[in-house]
């Protein structure tokens, strides 16, 4: 297990250059961002020489990138065109895009686990079939209409919530943006979860369980679930990822100021320090996520082995 | 039934949850006595004065500073504020005198020394402002912000403190529009805080205008109060702004609606149909000293031939501006007929027809003139614009219909989005563009000179198109030596003769400041740059 475990993080250190140099040749293809700094107008030259210089843009390409990987690994991400350090830029929007993911992951197990469980055990029943069109109206619903819809409804019309998120982003004020961000991968557990019950109703462990004349609930919880859920926990540990990356729809919507905001901020003014810096992070997020799942495995299933 | 069970319980939690949130709902914009929120959005550039170049930064400076002059909020006109009087007999020398009494939020005094520092710190090449070529007019500028190497000097010769009240300037060439100048942000004084501590000074700006801030979260809120020992005549009347940052103006419009908000200064688009029923006449709507032009690639030899100027009027005549204006912009443009903005006033320099027939739609005329100009440059134009902000897909996709009808030819016209703005700005200034490209002004003073010389002018900062023409350069030169203003007026708009001649670029619509508000706001005005007069508003 332990060596598993190093072996696993060893192989990160590839993926993870990889995917950075990946992202810095990306953002540099879009061209030089001092062009749009001035607005309207052009920079006049010797402005525009000093800012390229100062933002390391006269450099070629491979030197800006071990530049900057230098930095990285002493902590220093270097500095946003607003003058922000992106550091700083991170250690407010993570903790509020954590919040959101965290509120998202827990309806998506609670709500998404339940109505799978409820519907794999009652096939073809009215509530299956309910469930079912529901996540297909779900899935099929851009997230975008959803979260203005239910901005509008909850928001405006009813007066129940605030529209938008207050700077602080309590988790109290995070329960319907997550819900909204939620409501896809919602749908999917669902129908992960049906599928799978479904499946191992059949299985001749469940039948052995029955037989030996255990509680119901038992069957259900520790023998039915608990095997059930290895593919949910594939699907939601890579959802964790999809979801800090890709709030930036929800986030818009309800004005977040989170990974999403910033990201989008620094795609379009093309400050490349934002961008890389905060995918960097997103892609560690997202490997230690698919570590965690791999070694869930072996907690939902006895018989799965590291070595 | 315990599958029931479960379905009650999540039903439940899913109330518990709604109704928690509720409770983050309610009146937040009424706390804090006669304090108003506002809409933000977070500035692009530190907050320094002459490093802002974009209105979300300049709508901060122009509540916590107050420069030489003051534009007037309805007309337009520069009216001296910190300035006792700025006096000059050959338009080249001037000598400034401060009224007595100014002073910075942090105490310290306004002085001649104040101002001239400021200049000098802007202008220096070291400190990457930018808005430094504001000071170019300056005698000594070359030297402290040469166009290549190092800076040769630590300030403007140009700029001399005579006493605590009084300093002179000497311009490097005549011109006699500068003290209309000196109301734009990059001028205002600065304190002596914002050397000794600037990295405090950014993360809490001190200046002397009528608000000062009290807390500043970048990227999420800015709170400023008014400060009572405010020495100038427009004090303000509310308690303070908290201008919030909103990442869609769409969610601030949403807001608005729910009461967490009392105003919004830039009401979206989509919005405009409702926003009347929705906001009962707490709705406004103005012109701004924004103009919308088509520019072309003049450096192509294709756009430059004998005959090119026909079909760019021929261009021009194929658009139908009043059908666009009404339909796309419901209202809120209005159709261009001259190269300003009817801001400026008729005394002002702005002079509706200028453009004459050229502006006018006319399907047969603009196909006769293409025709008579040699046809469209390889049969098509692509006019460019970049995608990423500002909707300007619309009215490229209308402004090329519009084209296509008129020259019945399905295509006549295409649009030609590029991702980003600096991708977009990086090509037009670089002349890789190979059509007409969008091209839009922004005032930063209500002078005519600024509308035409920083665009036309063989050169100049923001003439993408590299337009050039001996007679427009000497027309401008002469004006901005004219000492009295109205023979000025009248230079300028000769120029733009010269600009309509060769149609330099397509007039297309002068854009309005629009804004909304709750019932708790009264005496909402715009000001000529379309920001909000906030030290007007009454709260209550």
């Amino acid at each position: 297990m332990g060596r598993y475990v190093v072996r696993r993080l060893v192989q990160m250190v590839p993926v993870f250059i990889g995917s950075t140099l990946l992202i810095f040749l990306m953002v540099n293809v879009m061209g030089d961002p001092v062009a749009g700094l001035c607005g309207d107008r052009q920079c006049d030259p010797a402005t525009a020489a000093r800012l390229r210089q100062e933002f390391g843009l006269d450099q070629p390409v491979w030197r800006q990138y071990l530049t900057y990987m230098g930095n990285v690994f002493t902590g220093d991400f270097g500095t946003a065109f607003n003058g922000q350090e992106v550091t700083e830029l991170m250690s407010t929007a993570f903790p509020v895009t954590l919040r959101l993911t965290v509120v998202a992951v827990c309806f998506e197990i609670l709500i998404g686990v339940t109505l799978g469980v409820l519907t794999g055990l009652r096939r073809g029943r009215p509530v299956d079939t309910g469930v079912l069109l529901l996540t297909l109206v779900v899935i099929s619903v851009p997230t975008f209409v959803t979260g203005l819809l239910l901005q509008l409804w909850l928001g405006v019309e009813w007066g129940w919530i605030r529209p938008s998120v207050s700077p602080a982003a309590p988790f109290g004020e995070l329960l319907l943006p997550g819900l909204v961000l939620a409501s896809v991968s919602l749908a999917y557990v669902t129908r992960l979860t049906r599928t799978s019950i479904a499946e191992n109703r059949r299985s001749d462990y469940v039948r052995t369980a029955v037989a030996k004349g255990l509680p119901r609930r038992r069957v259900v919880t520790r023998h039915l679930l608990r095997n059930s859920l290895i593919p949910v926990v594939t699907f939601v540990g890579a959802d964790i990822g999809f979801l800090m990356g890709g709030a930036i729809v929800t986030e818009r919507i309800f004005n977040i100021h989170g990974v999403g905001y910033q990201l989008y901020q620094g795609i379009v003014r093309q400050n490349t320090q934002t961008v890389v810096g905060f995918v960097t992070v997103l892609v560690l997020v997202f490997l230690l996520c698919n570590l965690v799942v791999d070694l869930l495995y072996a907690v939902l299933d006895p018989r799965i082995r590291y070595a | 039934m315990r599958a029931a069970n479960y379905a009650r319980w999540a039903a439940g939690a899913m109330a518990v949850a709604l109704a928690t949130t509720a409770c983050g709902g309610g009146a937040d914009a009424g706390e804090g006595g006669a304090v108003l929120s506002s809409s933000w959005t977070d500035p692009q550039n530190p907050l320094e004065p002459a490093n802002t170049n974009e209105v979300q930064g300049g709508k901060v400076l122009s509540m916590i500073f107050r420069g030489l002059k003051q534009y007037d909020p309805k007309t337009g006109e520069a009216k001296n504020m910190v300035a006792e009087r700025i006096e000059t007999s050959d338009s080249r020398h001037y000598t400034v005198t401060l009224k007595d009494g100014w002073t910075f939020s942090d105490g310290e005094k306004v002085t001649a020394k104040s101002f001239v520092d400021a200049w000098n710190y802007g202008a220096s090449l070291e400190n990457n402002q930018k808005n430094a070529y504001f000071f170019s007019y300056i005698e000594g500028y070359d030297q402290v912000h040469p166009e290549q190497g190092k800076q040769r000097a630590k300030t403007m010769s140009g700029l001399k403190v005579v006493d605590e009240r009084t300093f002179t300037v000497t311009l490097s060439q005549k011109f006699s529009g500068f003290p209309d100048t000196l109301g734009y942000n990059a001028f205002v004084p600065l304190p002596r805080a914002f050397y000794e501590d600037h990295a405090g000074w950014l993360a809490r700006p001190v200046g002397n205008g009528p608000y000062t801030v009290q807390d500043y979260t970048r990227g999420s809120e800015m709170r400023l109060v008014r400060w009572d020992a405010y020495a100038g005549p427009d004090a303000a009347r509310n308690d303070g702004v908290t201008l919030k940052v909103y990442t869609d103006n769409n969610t601030a419009y949403t807001d608005l609606m729910a009461g967490n908000l009392d105003l919004v200064d830039d009401v979206p688009a989509q919005q405009l149909k409702n926003v009347r029923a929705d906001l009962d006449g707490r709705y406004l709507n103005t012109p701004a000293g924004i103009i919308q032009t088509l520019s072309f690639p003049h450096y192509d030899k294709r756009w430059t031939g004998p005959g090119a100027d026909k079909v760019r009027k021929g261009l021009s005549r194929a658009i139908d501006r009043e059908q666009i204006t009404r339909t796309i912009f419901q209202g809120t443009r209005t159709p261009a007929t001259d190269w300003t903005s009817p801001v400026l006033g008729a005394e002002g320099g702005y002079k509706a027809g200028l453009c004459g027939q050229w502006c006018e739609y006319d399907a047969a005329a603009a196909r006769k003139l293409i025709e008579e100009g040699g046809g469209l440059p390889g049969g098509q134009v692509r006019i460019t614009y970049n995608a990423d902000t500002g909707s300007h897909k619309l009215w490229v996709d209308a402004v090329c219909n519009s084209i296509n009808n008129a020259l019945g030819d399905d295509k006549a016209c295409v649009g030609n989005p590029i991702g980003t703005f600096a991708d977009f700005r990086s090509k037009s200034t670089t002349q890789k563009l190979a059509g007409p490209f969008r091209a839009g002004w922004q005032m930063d003073y209500p002078l005519p000179q600024n509308f035409l010389q920083p665009l036309y002018y063989t050169n100049a900062s923001s003439n993408d198109g590299k337009w050039s023409s001996k007679e427009f350069d000497r027309l401008v030169d002469r004006a901005n030596a004219e000492t009295d203003p109205a023979a000025a007026v009248k230079l300028f708009q000769q120029a733009e003769e010269v600009v309509r001649d060769e149609m330099a670029a397509i007039p297309l619509w002068y854009q309005n400041g629009s804004a909304g508000w709750s019932a708790r706001l009264s005496d909402v005005t715009l000001n000529p740059f379309s920001v909000p007069v906030y030290e007007q508003i009454k709260v209550g």
